[in-house]
């Protein structure tokens, strides 16, 4: 059964803000500095138990925030509290109560089998033995450990390693589970994998839960709440039905004939969306109608082969936010898809101070 | 899955025998990390031998065109110094060591970061369990080669292997502190092939690797001993185990030594703190 996320906040972030100076070039010898926003103010509350899909398109913010949330990088602004921690101040505090999976890193030991690498996780995170073996026997049972433990994790398959990489994370059973894009790379059986064991997680109750992904299965899987966010900005917080309706997606009744026809039938409450192989296929949208009636309709006015219900897609919905957020945000092209883009480039320099304000500096 | 999450916060400690089974425990880690590397275990040991035998002999021959006694050391010192000198090289791990500033580079120091530990302490403890596996497998061949082909200089003097002992422990985390410093400046460079070709052609020179720093007048040995640390790294556990000074002469470049360990770490722990507060962790 699933739990009801609780009243006590987790994570609490106000005006949330992150800020990096880059250095372009401006003429042959000069570089200019230019002030970028990365993360613009973010407010966000998670309260405990709950499982947050954070989403948004390449350089929105998502990797920075989760960086600040568990203190490896420091604000520009803003106030954040993890756990009641001040995130960078009590770093390593937090680091006891809270795990980490960065999909495109580890934080395995490369040299070392996974069973020397959860024995050595046990120390560093001063776990009692009886706890570490009663938590390492569950995650060998959920996420099927026990062909590779004995092996070298840079022997290891991405899915292998994901799998151990979320094992990690949990040994020290966290309050807290970050988790930056965990299923990138991986094959549809290891995919299936990581987010049953997340799913089996998240039913207890009792592990909070952030997700950054590209794949919106992941969240429809795993996550009752969606976070958007674009150019820095929360653009929707809510769950996936929220979002459906805010955004106007609607069922599809998709409708194979036997013969094509000339003129398609009109019902009420769901326009005809198109009409594909050559009249024999037509797709209805339903707005008002229901899809049992566009259906129970369309078998008394037609000779019908086949007919499919097709659920909104999440997919179709997000984009529709990130294009929509795009041109909204288009006054400043610098801002959004340069500013991670620059920070990741090696090279790229940057600086912060507490509470600056933005704008261009030279 | 309930034995797979906890609510309660764990209890904040800062149990001295905690900490201690962590660092040793870490410690181990790096042990066994090394181990792993068997193939250039091997081969870093015959090519120390083998340059063993090159400095040696050169050695041995300005000692013989100086008259038998080359800035103070006799032959039998002389092929000591050689000998250790060429097993500390691997224990100390003077050079080609780039892993922290790898991590920068790729970002990977944020796992780091988000560890309970210390990133300083965290290294630290690691290279010295590096050096454990590099005392037993890269110091050995060396100084067994020198026993074997040559007259070599042993400690006739009960205090030199201990003093000995903690001057190499010591040199290796002075040696670990500079290395950590040089990877360090890829926070703020990202590519760090600079400052380790300066300290790859500096530490050599300085530490007392490619001759004696004897060799060299006292106005420049003196302020090289006390202003800088690259003596401490080698030249002091090798003029220790030759016995060029009496007993409290050595301890006293011992507790030099000590001093600038912990300067380094100092060093670091700034360095480090510095870091953190303008990092740009590299990557989505």
């Amino acid at each position: 059964m699933s739990a009801v996320p609780g009243d006590e906040p987790v994570i609490e972030a106000r005006g949330l803000r992150k800020e990096f100076v880059v250095r372009v070039p401006a003429g042959r010898f000069r570089r200019t500095r230019r002030r970028v926003t990365a993360v613009d103010g973010i407010d966000l509350t998670v309260r405990r138990g709950e499982m947050v899909g954070y989403i948004g398109p390449n350089g929105a913010g998502k990797s920075t925030t989760l960086k600040m949330l568990t203190g490896v990088l420091m604000p520009s602004s803003g106030e954040v509290r993890v756990c009641g921690l001040p995130p960078v101040a009590r770093r390593t505090q937090l680091a006891l109560r809270i795990g980490v999976v960065f999909g495109q890193r580890s934080q395995l030991w490369w040299d070392l089998p996974l069973r020397d690498s959860f024995a050595l996780l046990r120390h560093i995170y001063r776990v009692p033995a009886a706890a570490h073996a009663a938590r390492l026997r569950r995650c060998r049972e959920l996420l099927d450990l026990d062909d590779f433990l004995d092996v070298p994790v840079r022997q290891l398959s991405l899915g292998q390693r994901m799998r151990g990489e979320l094992t990690a994370a949990l040994l020290h059973g966290p309050e807290v589970l970050f988790l930056d894009e965990p299923t990138i790379g991986l094959d549809v059986v290891s995919k299936q994998a990581v987010r049953a064991f997340l799913a089996e997680l998240g039913r207890s109750g009792e592990t909070t839960l952030l997700l950054t992904t590209h794949d919106l299965a992941d969240i429809e899987r795993l996550c009752h709440r969606l976070v958007v966010i674009d150019h820095g900005r929360v653009v929707h917080d809510g769950s996936i039905g929220a979002l459906h309706a805010r955004y106007g997606s609607r069922r599809l009744v998709v409708a194979e004939l036997d013969e094509p026809l000339t003129t398609p039938p009109v019902l009420a409450g769901a326009p005809l969306l198109r009409t594909e192989a050559d009249g024999r296929r037509l797709v209805f949208a339903c707005e008002s109608a229901t899809a049992s009636a566009v259906v129970a309709r369309l078998a008394g006015l037609v000779a019908l082969r086949d007919i499919a219900v097709v659920e909104p897609d999440i997919e179709d919905v997000v984009a529709r936010i990130y294009r929509n957020a795009a041109s909204e945000g288009g006054a400043d092209p610098a801002q959004g898809c340069s500013i991670t883009r620059t920070a990741k480039v090696p090279g790229a320099s940057a600086s912060y101070r507490w509470g600056t304000s933005p704008g261009n500096v030279t | 899955m309930g034995s797979v999450t906890a609510t309660v916060p764990p209890p904040i400690t800062r149990n001295i025998g905690w900490m201690f089974r962590t660092f040793a425990a870490i410690t181990g880690s790096g042990f066994r990390r090394y181990s792993t590397y068997r193939q250039a275990t091997l081969a870093g040991a015959f090519t120390n031998t083998v340059f063993g035998f090159l400095r040696c002999h050169v050695l041995l021959a300005v000692a013989t065109g100086a008259g038998g006694v080359a800035a103070g050391y006799t032959p039998d010192q002389l092929a000591t110094f050689v000998w250790v000198g060429q097993g500390l090289l691997a224990v100390v791990l003077l050079w080609g060591w780039n892993d922290l500033a790898e991590r920068i580079r790729t970002g990977d120091v944020a796992s780091d970061l988000l560890r309970p530990v210390h990133p300083v302490l965290n290294y630290l403890a690691a290279d010295l369990g590096r050096a454990g596996y590099a005392l037993l497998t890269r110091f050995v061949p060396p100084v067994v080669a020198g026993l074997l082909f040559f007259d070599v200089a042993i400690p006739s003097r009960w205090s030199t292997p201990p003093i000995f002992a903690i001057s190499v422990v010591l040199a290796v985390v002075i040696c670990f502190g500079c290395r950590y410093l040089v990877n360090a400046t890829a926070y703020w460079l990202h590519d760090v092939r600079g400052p380790m070709m300066i300290w790859t052609f500096g530490s050599g020179v300085l530490a007392g690797l490619y001759f004696p720093l004897h060799f060299l007048p006292d106005w420049v040995t003196v302020p090289l001993w006390l202003a800088t640390p690259f003596p401490s790294i080698l030249q002091t556990p090798l003029d220790v185990v030759v016995e060029r000074d009496d007993w409290p002469v050595q301890v006293g470049l011992v507790a030099v030594q000590a001093v600038w360990a912990g300067l380094i770490l100092l060093a670091c722990r700034a360095v480090q703190g510095a870091a953190e507060r303008r990092l740009v962790v590299q990557g989505g």
